[in-house]
């Protein structure tokens, strides 16, 4: 069983003291929501966890790995707000793309990911042509073929349609059902079991 | 993806084509005087256009929010940068070095020194691409970030024009340019030591 702990981190940018002495503890088969008002530091602290952020304080132990050791990175998922997608590429090809960087085997169904979040038909449509909907979508199909234990979504629910948002929640359960771990950032209400809630 | 987007890698090398056009339109079409300019003339080029294609190197991959998936990566981003610093010297250095030839002869050079431009360029290209890679790290989340870029990169590019300048130059006199050669082999061989580990720590930095 795997768990996440977070303990007395600080984080300051520039002159801005964002959080500071922030602790807690999240088990395999658990989602934790991170809110807060604009600016109040959640995409700092998901960055921070992924390895991108440094941070003035505090210590963050995931099982025995070392924070961005190879076996760290292999575990966790980052989806940041932006897409993560190059427009130049096809669905199929940004999708190939960003598993082989994951490490994921490339014998994966990819067709079938794009089913899941309703974009079937665009497996060869280059991803500039597409909305901003339709992006967050194939970044998010990217759910459905992760093997990593800990996601780290930012704003996973934006630009989506209610449709979309719930197909996401039920991945979500269905991650953490799996004994893994899930940590969001939202300001919409969402329907997800199993979820704890640190407001920042 | 540049075959997708053709302007990112054919503008560097159009203004390299054009730039080195207009030289003999307006300095002299005579052979003597364009054959002493011509091995700086073709290099100043060259290294502006490697220049030139080098704020698109990582730039993209940054609006785009890719190079936080190469950072989260568990393979070595170092390596994952030298194969984009080798896919950018594909796409700018390469297409230089299979037409320094004719420009060359548009300059009136001689094979000979035709022959020593061709192995400099190739020698020398995939440095520059190298020092680029680590400068372009370094100003990646800046806007208009230019000249900067140029202001840093510039003075490493110097050793690099004045070895190969120097080369075609010697090899115009039929003088010996072991010396040119094996220094710009040794650059060659520190840059691929080192560039991809600086550009790997700077763009780390960079997207702190």
């Amino acid at each position: 069983m795997s768990k996440l702990k977070v303990n007395n981190l600080s984080c300051q940018k520039g002159y801005n003291l964002l959080f500071e002495n922030l602790s807690f503890e999240i088990n395999s088969g658990e989602a934790l929501r991170v809110s807060g008002p604009n600016g109040s530091g959640k995409t700092s602290l998901l960055r921070i966890i992924a390895g991108l952020s440094s941070f003035e304080t505090g210590q963050i132990d995931y099982d025995s790995y070392k924070l961005n050791s190879e076996k760290y990175k292999l575990d966790f998922l980052y989806l940041g707000h932006l897409a993560s997608l190059s427009p130049e590429l096809t669905c199929i090809e940004n999708l190939k793309y960003s598993s082989l960087l994951e490490g994921e085997s490339i014998e994966i169904d990819y067709s079938l990911a794009l089913q899941h979040v309703g974009l079937e038909n665009y497996e060869n449509d280059l991803v500039g042509t597409l909305s901003a909907g339709q992006k967050k979508r194939i970044a998010l199909s990217l759910l459905f073929i992760s093997q990593s234990k800990v996601w780290l979504l930012d704003e996973p629910f934006s630009a989506l349609d209610s449709n979309a948002i719930r197909i996401i929640e039920k991945r979500i359960d269905e991650h953490c059902n799996n004994g893994g771990i899930c940590i969001f950032t939202t300001h919409q209400e969402c329907n997800i079991k199993n979820l704890k809630e640190i407001s920042l | 993806m540049a075959l997708r987007n053709p302007s990112s890698f054919l503008n560097p090398l159009m203004f390299f084509v054009i730039s080195i056009s207009l030289f003999p339109i307006a300095i002299s079409p005579n052979a003597e005087t364009l054959s002493t300019l011509a091995p700086g003339i073709i290099w100043v080029i060259t290294m502006l256009s490697v220049l030139l294609s080098l704020n698109t190197l990582f730039h993209y991959d940054f609006d785009n929010g890719v190079l936080e998936q190469m950072i989260m990566s568990h393979h070595s981003l170092s390596l994952i940068l030298l194969a984009k610093t080798l896919a950018h010297w594909i796409l700018s250095g390469l297409p230089i070095i299979i037409l320094s030839p004719f420009l060359g002869m548009a300059l009136f050079l001689d094979s000979q020194s035709i022959n020593i431009l061709i192995v400099t360029l190739i020698i020398a290209t995939p440095c520059l691409s190298l020092i680029g890679s680590i400068g372009a790290s370094l100003v990646v989340g800046i806007k208009n970030s230019g000249m900067l870029l140029s202001l840093l990169i510039l003075p490493l590019y110097i050793p690099i024009l004045i070895f190969s300048t120097s080369a075609v130059s010697h090899a115009q006199s039929n003088l010996a340019i072991d010396g040119q050669l094996y220094f710009l082999g040794f650059i060659l061989i520190m840059s691929l030591i080192i560039a991809p580990f600086l550009s790997a720590l700077s763009l780390k930095i960079s997207l702190d």
